[in-house]
């Protein structure tokens, strides 16, 4: 270790594997769906993009965690999004590439997909 | 990138409890669910909680499974990790209320803690450098060669208030400049890891948890006296933190952490390990140092003192792990943060080791300064069967009780001191009603007269006597008049020993004296053990009018000391029993009764 650019380097690169074992109210909370009927419908790559692009973007205020069956299996995969403020966007028949715009403008930016979202989908 | 990761603890006492197994299952299971890309399970260091081993903790949602065996797991990898769902039934039964998981933190254990020097541990593997750098590790080393002096680094750790936590409460500043004032050729910085108090193990769980805060913290106070050659002295009982302080120390030099030029700026350090033989004495500072040398580990005397002449006759520091543990936290966050938490003269945190009569045994960090009710009532859960407390011992053979009375006293050094205990090094063992305090003493006597390195007459000679005058007053061949010479021979080993085994070898008997010397007194005057624990003055008897006659207990009495009829009252032969207790524990009627 000759520097401490070297240190910081690998403090950056560890920080995001662990800052997923501390408990802490204030993160966004995404989580997927993973009954049998949220895997049968994919939701498998949807939870495995989501863990891929929030370490690619460092987003440290962020856990994405998976749940058991809600209940509208018609929809699965189900993405429930509970912001700090208590707020909750549920986000129906998800797929992977949807899941990297969810995160670029809604966890990254605030702004929700709305045509994602359970109310349009269920029109 | 994992989505998931599963922390199993590591430590010694979850490795008693099975938790080796149960990563090997774990690992098998995951990879049968192909989730071997998803999931990463990570060894850790202790959490905390050995009572309620081998213990597994699941992010990101923190479910905190405990007493996990191996024929849980299947269950734990389809629902939780395969589905999501939270396998509630094995979860710790503190975390679930009604329907809902709470968080580990929210827990009565957890709750009132402040983990600083065990902050790592539970946390990351021990055995990965950089998950410790991933937690902010050696950034303090970096900033103290790259941008402050020595002399600077000395004045936070002085600021801080630190003292040091092996038990003397020495601060910890002071002796890094005493060290640091002295011109040689050579100084030395050791590790004290030969934690002997029965009843003690933090400096084991951190060095089992976070080995690496001990290297950078002793490569901190070599830079700031000017040593570039540090020891660790650990006992070989405790072969877990060997092993990963080797690994951690390999991976430091592997890294350039340890070794020539650290961080480009000239400063050089290396970390070696001696391996003590497990005598009680090597924790005191001069014998420890002795047995580095290479000779049998007794103590010299003060001064002069290591600062001055350690090892190998040039400057030394020495530190325990625990205070070692506190360093770079105080570096990177200030002196201003550590002074802020604990008491006036007692700043920071202290780890305790719970053990004896409570529902939670294990390791717990506090503020300086919570009181003994808080610790033992609502972190340790209280005492099991409904029994009452009725003391605690700290600071192992060199420290004394506290009883019931004094429960709400604030835990510092000097309330500690006021109280005739001592901190030590932080073994807290609670006593229920059915601990006879007399007793008690001749235990840490024995251990001491065991331990005794026979250098020195008082101890040598005088803890034997007191072990034989505590043996007579527990066998109720004792007179009043040999309480008092008792009394006499304590303060006379306290004056006359050369080093800190022998002055505070008679502290159980003292604060044991000072509290219940009435039970002294019923030993030897009344023939009686309160408690009923001193075999010799105990006897059985069977009350005539409850006993139905079943005869379970003349055939569960090992020696036939119980005689009588099918159907009628049966009688106890005194001359025969040997007060094992093991009638009384079977009658269905409650008709043996201990006297």
């Amino acid at each position: 270790m000759k520097s401490l650019a070297e240190l910081q380097a690998i403090r950056d690169k560890m920080k995001g594997a662990i800052n997923m074992r501390e408990e802490n109210g204030d993160k966004i909370r995404v989580v997927v769906g993973m009954a049998t009927c949220g895997i049968a419908a994919g939701a498998r790559p949807v939870l495995n993009k989501f863990t891929e692009e929030v370490a690619k973007r460092n987003l440290l205020n962020v856990s994405v965690t998976q749940t058991g069956c809600i209940g509208i299996c018609q929809y699965e995969p189900v993405v429930e999004v509970f912001t700090p403020d208590g707020k909750k966007t549920t986000y129906v028949k998800m797929t992977p590439e949807k899941a990297v715009k969810v995160v670029a403008d809604h966890l990254v930016n605030g702004n929700v997909v709305s045509e994602y979202t359970i109310g349009s989908v269920a029109k | 990138m994992y989505r998931s990761h599963v922390l199993v603890c590591g430590g010694t006492g979850c490795t008693s409890s099975g938790s080796q197994q149960i990563i090997e299952t774990l690992e098998q299971e995951i990879k049968k669910a192909g989730l071997s890309e998803e999931v990463k399970v990570v060894k850790t260091g202790c959490f905390g909680l050995c009572a309620l081993g081998p213990i597994m903790i699941v992010y990101p949602e923190g479910s905190f499974y405990s007493m996990v065996k191996p024929e849980d797991i299947p269950e734990i990898v389809s629902e939780h990790l395969l589905k999501g769902r939270i396998v509630k039934r094995l979860l710790y039964s503190e975390t679930v209320t009604d329907q809902n998981v709470k968080s580990l933190n929210e827990t009565e254990f957890y709750k009132k803690q402040h983990r600083v020097a065990l902050k790592n541990c539970g946390v990351i593997n021990p055995e990965n450098i950089e998950e410790y750098i991933g937690v902010d590790g050696y950034q303090a080393l970096g900033k103290v060669l790259t941008e402050m002096t020595p002399e600077e680094v000395i004045q936070v750790i002085k600021d801080s208030g630190l003292r040091g936590r092996g038990g003397g409460g020495f601060p910890t500043g002071v002796k890094w400049s005493f060290a640091a004032a002295n011109q040689a050729d050579q100084k030395y910085v050791c590790c004290n890891a030969d934690e002997g108090d029965p009843g003690a193990f933090m400096d084991r769980s951190i060095l089992e948890g976070d080995p690496h805060v001990v290297i950078e913290a002793m490569t901190i106070a070599g830079y700031a006296i000017g040593a570039n050659q540090g020891y660790v002295y650990i006992r070989a009982e405790y072969p877990i933190a060997v092993k990963r302080l080797e690994i951690a120390i390999n991976q430091a030099r592997e890294y350039g952490l340890l070794g020539k030029n650290i961080f480009d700026s000239g400063f050089d350090f290396d970390i070696e390990i001696r391996l003590g033989a497990g005598a009680f004495v090597c924790g005191e500072e001069t014998a420890l140092m002795t047995s580095i040398e290479g000779h049998r580990g007794e103590p010299r005397p003060r001064p002069p003192f290591p600062a001055v002449k350690g090892l190998f006759g040039k400057p030394t520091i020495l530190n325990n792990v625990e205070t070692w543990a506190n360093i770079p936290q105080i570096i990177l966050k200030g002196a201003d943060w550590f002074a802020s938490m604990g008491t006036e003269k007692s700043k920071g945190t202290k780890v305790f080791a719970l053990g004896g009569k409570i529902h939670n045994t294990g390791l717990v960090e506090v503020p300086m300064g919570t009181t003994l009710r808080e610790i033992i009532e609502e972190i340790g859960g209280g005492i099991p069967n409904g029994k009452k407390f009725k003391a605690a011992q700290t600071g192992g053979p060199s420290g004394g009780c506290i009883p019931a009375s004094l429960i709400d006293t604030p835990i510092d050094y000097d309330n500690l001191l006021a109280v005739g205990s001592m901190m030590g090094s932080g073994g807290l063992i609670v006593m229920d009603e059915d601990t006879c305090m007399v007793d008690i003493a001749k235990f840490f006597l024995e251990f001491t007269v065991d331990e005794s390195c026979g250098k020195c007459n008082p101890c040598r000679i005088g803890t034997k006597r007191m072990y034989e005058m505590l043996s007579n007053i527990c066998k109720g061949n004792a007179t009043l008049e040999d309480i008092d010479k008792l009394e006499q021979l304590c303060y006379e080993i306290k004056a006359g020993s050369l080093c800190a085994l022998g002055q505070s070898a008679p502290n159980p008997v003292l604060s044991t004296l000072r509290y219940f010397r009435d039970e002294y007194v019923a030993h030897v005057v009344d023939k009686r053990c309160p408690a009923g624990v001193c075999k010799d003055l105990l006897s059985f008897e069977i009350v005539a009018d409850k006993c139905k006659g079943c005869t379970l207990c003349a055939r569960q009495c090992p020696v036939n000391a119980i005689s009588g009829t099918v159907k009628q009252p049966h009688v106890i032969d005194k001359s025969k029993c040997i007060k094992c207790g093991a009638c009384m524990e079977k009658c269905r009627f409650g008709a043996i009764v201990k006297k």
